[in-house]
């Protein structure tokens, strides 16, 4: 395997993609939203239990590649436990780590596996699905939130 | 006798090394791999001679059609023109004027939905579609259905992904206006039985459109002998120029239907009280149109005539067929679309592994597939899959590289596995 290739498809994304951590609906949850990439016809469901302003727990369902699915894996790890409002603050962490130039802020922990996405503009949608759909459920606006 | 026909037809049989030297886009590697592409079913490759007469068309006769007197406009007017016939010829249309040019495929299908659908179909009446159509041919028809208050009938596919027939049969009733009908299924590469189903239509006085964007590479077509109403194809999956597209329809329903873009060239008269419209073709052809577009289409056309549609369809059934026993040895490899006449499309899936990774992977590997829904949702929730992968095959396309395209299929497993 070259290794263009796996920078792209790091064992960690490998591992999330194959056993996605925190699959599955969320009976406590009180805050859901959908999200799509009609480019693909992916989609997520996340559910997230907010309480006192912190993610309690989340968890996801659907069908993606292994891009979408271990970005979704992680995320659910990565917020979990942490200030609602901190999500947002991550997911722009991110969002520049899979489009910038590079530099990212030190929060992003295990995330930075994701770097090698950077190269291939058509998966970094499959990267954000999972963060931008995160983000309307905790939002709360209810709408299905699309990659386009 | 032209320098594409000499070329080629001094090649005994179907060459396809011979063919390949042609395009020069496959002296090329792509992530240190020979470029392998089998994305023909999105877009087609262009042959030198193809690249030059639109070069050539710019460096030496361009000017606007249908204006000036000067030499350069009676020159592109000329070139512009004789696509025309060229196109004629290539479909067996029965007269020139019978040959709209428009921007492709779907701007065709458009055009038919506006103007002869916005005058034949109204409230309370039926449109026929399959549901193996390609996006554009379908909401087209919704849009008009949506403003007339029409409703639109599915045609639907078998297990294997052939049109059900019997089911397409009962479709017809008294409010029937239109059926719109993929030639070959872009999704599945089914190749469909339209002659025998035009018969079907017109025993119920119905007309019919089929959708030929992935058929005319492919197969010849022959509209007088299949009998439709309407047909429409691009340029650019037939080797020629994107942007330029196709539609012929019968003299007798062109005349009858209102224009649907209004513009200059296709008036005959303006005045503000009222206008009057050209006759067809001109009719439906408003504003400047790619011009070189249509220069490079004869070019394309001229090209694959001299290798023969006859010999690449023989050619490319052959590989098709090869690909098809080759990715069938894949454990957990299942192919959508297995009816028993296709063309170029090897649609699959992959157990457990999304085709966005798999069209990844290969791309390491130089190897161009598509992987997605292919504009064609309906056809993926009819297999309950997401998307697929798809490999379609050209004229350029090998054994060789299809031996590749399942080495790299053994890597995605494994990977994935």
């Amino acid at each position: 395997m070259s290794d263009d290739l796996r920078e792209l498809y790091q064992e960690v994304i490998l591992d999330h993609g194959r056993k996605p951590r925190n699959f599955g609906p969320l009976e406590e949850a009180n805050r859901h939203a959908d999200g799509y990439n009609p480019l693909c016809g992916d989609q997520v469901q996340v559910h997230v239990q907010v309480e006192d302003g912190i993610v309690r727990a989340v968890r996801f369902e659907g069908a993606g590649c292994a891009i979408s699915t271990a970005s979704a894996s992680l995320m659910t790890q990565a917020l979990t436990g942490k200030p609602a409002d901190e999500a947002k603050e991550l997911f722009e962490e991110f969002h520049e780590l899979v489009v910038g130039d590079g530099h990212c802020g030190d929060k992003l922990g295990k995330l930075v596996v994701f770097a090698g996405v950077r190269q291939y503009p058509s998966r970094v949608k499959c990267a954000t699905l999972a963060w931008h759909t995160v983000q309307a459920a905790l939002d709360d606006d209810g709408q299905e939130v699309t990659t386009e | 006798m032209n320098a594409v026909q000499q070329a080629v037809s001094t090649a005994p049989g179907f060459d396809v090394e011979r063919v390949r030297a042609d395009f020069p886009i496959l002296r090329q590697q792509v992530h240190g791999k020979p470029l392998v592409y089998f994305d023909n079913g999105a877009s087609t490759q262009k042959p030198q001679v193809v690249i030059d007469a639109v070069s050539d068309f710019y460096a030496h006769d361009y000017a606007n059609i249908h204006r000036g007197v000067h030499t350069l406009s009676e020159r592109a007017t000329a070139a512009y023109e004789g696509t025309r016939d060229r196109v004629r010829r290539f479909l067996n249309a029965a007269d020139k004027s019978e040959i709209i040019f428009t921007c492709g495929t779907t701007e065709a299908i458009n055009l038919v939905a506006q103007s002869f659908g916005g005058q034949k179909v109204g409230a309370g009446d039926e449109i026929i579609l399959t549901g193996m159509e390609h996006h554009s041919n379908i909401v087209p028809w919704q849009l008009l259905a949506e403003r007339v208050g029409a409703t639109i009938k599915v045609v639907p596919i078998t297990d294997d992904g052939a049109l059900d027939l019997d089911a397409y049969a009962g479709l017809f009733g008294p409010r029937t206006r239109m059926v719109g009908l993929v030639h070959v299924s872009n999704a599945l590469g089914t190749v469909n039985p339209v002659q025998s189903m035009i018969e079907t239509a017109h025993a119920h006085d119905v007309p019919v459109l089929l959708d030929g964007a992935q058929a005319v590479a492919h197969t010849p077509v022959d509209v007088q002998a299949l009998g439709c109403d309407f047909y429409a194809f691009s340029g650019h999956k037939i080797y020629g120029p994107s942007g330029i597209g196709i539609l012929y329809g019968r003299r007798e329903l062109l005349e009858a239907m209102p224009p649907w873009q209004g513009g200059g060239d296709m008036i005959t008269t303006v005045a503000f009280e009222e206008s009057t419209y050209a006759a067809p073709p001109y009719r439906f052809e408003a504003g400047t149109p790619h011009i070189a577009g249509a220069i490079g289409l004869t070019a394309a056309l001229d090209y694959v005539d001299a290798i023969g549609l006859p010999a690449i369809a023989a050619y490319e059934h052959e590989l098709l067929a090869y690909a098809t026993a080759a990715v069938s040895e894949l454990p957990g490899l299942r192919l959508i679309g297995t009816a028993p006449e296709k063309a170029s499309i090897l649609s699959f899936v992959l157990d457990g592994i999304h085709p966005h990774d798999i069209g990844t992977v290969l791309d390491f590997d130089g190897i161009a597939i598509r992987a997605g829904h292919h504009c064609a949702m309906p056809v993926m929730t009819r297999f309950g899959v997401a998307a697929t992968a798809r490999a379609s095959i050209g004229i350029y396309n090998t054994r060789a590289e299809v031996d590749a395209l399942v080495v790299g299929l053994r890597k995605v497993q494994e990977m994935f596995g």
